[in-house]
């Protein structure tokens, strides 16, 4: 399932994002510790876990909401490669709008709730400069069509919209300004199983269709099977095992994760 | 009511000083909003508490002062603001523009232009232009803080989505001198092409919400739009009924219960002073007899 001609071919160039021995700590409590992993252009890694196993933590700490403790994260922007811990706020801002994006589990929480679909979509563009009407409404429109949206529903507020759409209309949101990594924290939790599938095509079809690098957080292995290159599975805030998707799910070395991979419920 | 009861004009001299500190600062910074230690003052909130703080910070005894709600002299709130600076400074109050050397102003900008020297008080109900959008204050300071000013555009954007154009006609969103985006409280946007370029200093002081912000005399105020809906300052497509302007800015006043109505000029000074030239509107009268025709 995983495309491995691909993820070789693009492991030759230089990784997108590079961490090292990134560290969190909550007081005397570990977050996340002494985490180091290479994200490569095109390429999508999982990180899955139990609650409480600091996989959110560390996303958050990637994607510059929360600052380590220690350690580097260094992304390689258009001016060469930058340790984004270091730079400054306005800058980290800036790539948080062009660069990255951030889908959140709760649309709510990534969505402006009183702003219409199609403003929702056109806030990234404004927020770069775009200040054509036209140009905005047509590019909004053309978003929610290939997240399978009708474009009749441009002008209604995401309250009026199911939580699925919710969430392709955060996507779109988020994938207007071609960002080139996307962070994803529980992309498809709080959705009926049906939802969650078309969620994924959708999603799979995108990350190949735009050569997307992501990271996504999740519990759920079938999310990791279906979009993951990579897998890292994390426990008590370290990473207890790391490899290719498929490899980490068929043949699990590490108890912790024979425990979850066996512990998934069949049909 | 004794003459020894207040400071002159009301405030006393460290609260003064306070709020002077903080225009100055306002000055420097034109479009940034300075906070400040707003006092109680005996009106309610909404009836121009910051105005009135920032025009008695900034009164000298050899001041004149003018002050006008809406445009009009003669309305409640200009009325009283009037009486109070009357009774607790003592100067002299005037309804022409050009003889004020201060104008406190609710919501307009006088027709006459101003000239060097003049200044200009707002006052300001709601100071951060983006709060509709983002309720938090500590993330709308993180925005001017990094010139994070795509939103007001998302604003502007649900205007045309909703309306077909862009449909707010007050409190228009401006950037200055390039900078900082600025509410110019909520005068007509008629009215926004004179804030740039002003001859007067024009101070905006909001009580209740403890801001104080300024555009300094010739500084480049610019109101936001997009390039296929360009800005366009709007009125009333009427000439005012007692003067025959057809520049100025127009109030419509309903005169019956039969669909009949008027248009006349929000500002009073200016139509009065037009009438005093000889000029008569559709429904007006020669000054002389003072009365419209019915």
């Amino acid at each position: 399932m995983t495309d491995l001609s691909h993820t070789f071919a693009a492991a030759a160039d230089k990784p997108l994002l590079q961490v090292k021995n990134l560290t969190k700590r909550y007081g005397a409590r570990i977050g996340c510790a002494d985490i180091s992993f290479d994200v490569y252009p095109g390429e999508v890694v999982g990180i899955v876990g139990e609650s409480g196993s600091g996989k959110s933590t560390l996303l958050s700490c990637l994607a510059g909401h929360l600052r380590p403790d220690q350690g580097e994260v260094i992304f390689e922007t258009a001016q060469g490669a930058r340790d984004t811990v270091l730079m400054g706020e306005a800058e980290r801002r800036r790539l948080a709008r062009t660069d990255w994006a951030y889908v959140h589990q709760n649309p709510r929480d990534g969505l402006r709730m009183g702003v219409s679909a199609g403003g929702n979509v056109g806030e990234r563009l404004m927020a770069i400069g775009a200040r054509h009407y036209g140009g905005i409404r047509d590019k909004a429109i053309d978003w929610l069509g290939r997240v399978e949206i009708d474009a009749g529903r441009v002008d209604d507020r995401p309250s009026a919209f199911s939580g699925g759409m919710q969430q392709r209309l955060q996507i779109a949101r988020n994938l207007v300004t071609a960002p080139r990594l996307v962070f994803m924290d529980e992309p498809t939790g709080g959705l009926d199983v049906s939802v969650q599938a078309r969620l994924l095509d959708l999603l799979r079809g995108l990350v190949r269709e735009m050569g997307l690098s992501a990271i996504i957080v999740t519990h759920d292995l079938a999310v990791v099977r279906l979009l993951a290159d990579r897998l890292m599975v994390m426990k008590g805030g370290h990473v207890v095992e790391a490899g290719l998707t498929d490899q980490v799910l068929d043949d699990p070395q590490h108890e912790y994760t024979q425990l979850l991979v066996s512990s998934v419920l069949q049909v | 009511m004794s003459d020894q009861a207040y400071n002159f004009a009301y405030l006393d001299e460290d609260t003064k000083r306070m709020i002077r500190r903080a225009i100055l600062k306002g000055v420097a910074i034109p479009g940034y909003q300075v906070p400040f230690a707003s006092r109680e003052m005996p009106m309610p909130y909404g009836w121009g508490t910051g105005g009135v703080q920032v025009t008695a910070a900034c009164l000298t005894p050899d001041d004149v002062l003018k002050v006008i709600d809406q445009g009009a002299d003669d309305t409640t709130n200009a009325v009283s603001i009037r009486k109070f600076f009357v009774a607790t400074a003592g100067v002299a109050v005037t309804e022409a523009t050009d003889q004020a050397t201060i104008i406190q102003t609710r919501h307009r900008i006088p027709e006459a232009a101003l000239t060097a020297g003049q200044i200009l008080v707002y006052q300001v109900p709601i100071p951060e232009p983006l709060r509709f959008l983002e309720p938090r204050e500590t993330e709308t300071r993180k925005l001017h803080e990094l010139e994070e000013y795509g939103l007001m555009h998302v604003k502007l954007y649900e205007d045309i989505a909703k309306h077909g154009q862009i449909a707010t006609s007050y409190a228009y969103p401006v950037r200055v001198e390039g900078r900082y985006v600025m509410d110019p409280s909520p005068i007509p946007k008629f009215d926004n092409p004179k804030l740039s370029g002003n001859a007067a200093l024009q101070l905006f002081g909001a009580g209740r919400e403890q801001r104080i912000y300024a555009v300094p005399p010739f500084t480049h105020v610019v109101s936001l739009d997009f390039d296929d809906h360009p800005f366009s300052p709007s009125k009333a497509n009427h000439a005012c009924d007692l003067c025959a302007s057809d520049t100025s800015y127009l109030d419509e006043v309903i005169t019956d219960d039969e669909g009949g109505r008027m248009f006349v000029c929000s500002d009073t000074d200016y139509c009065a002073s037009r009438r005093a030239g000889g000029h008569v509107g559709a429904l007006g009268a020669p000054l002389a007899t003072g009365k419209a025709v019915q």
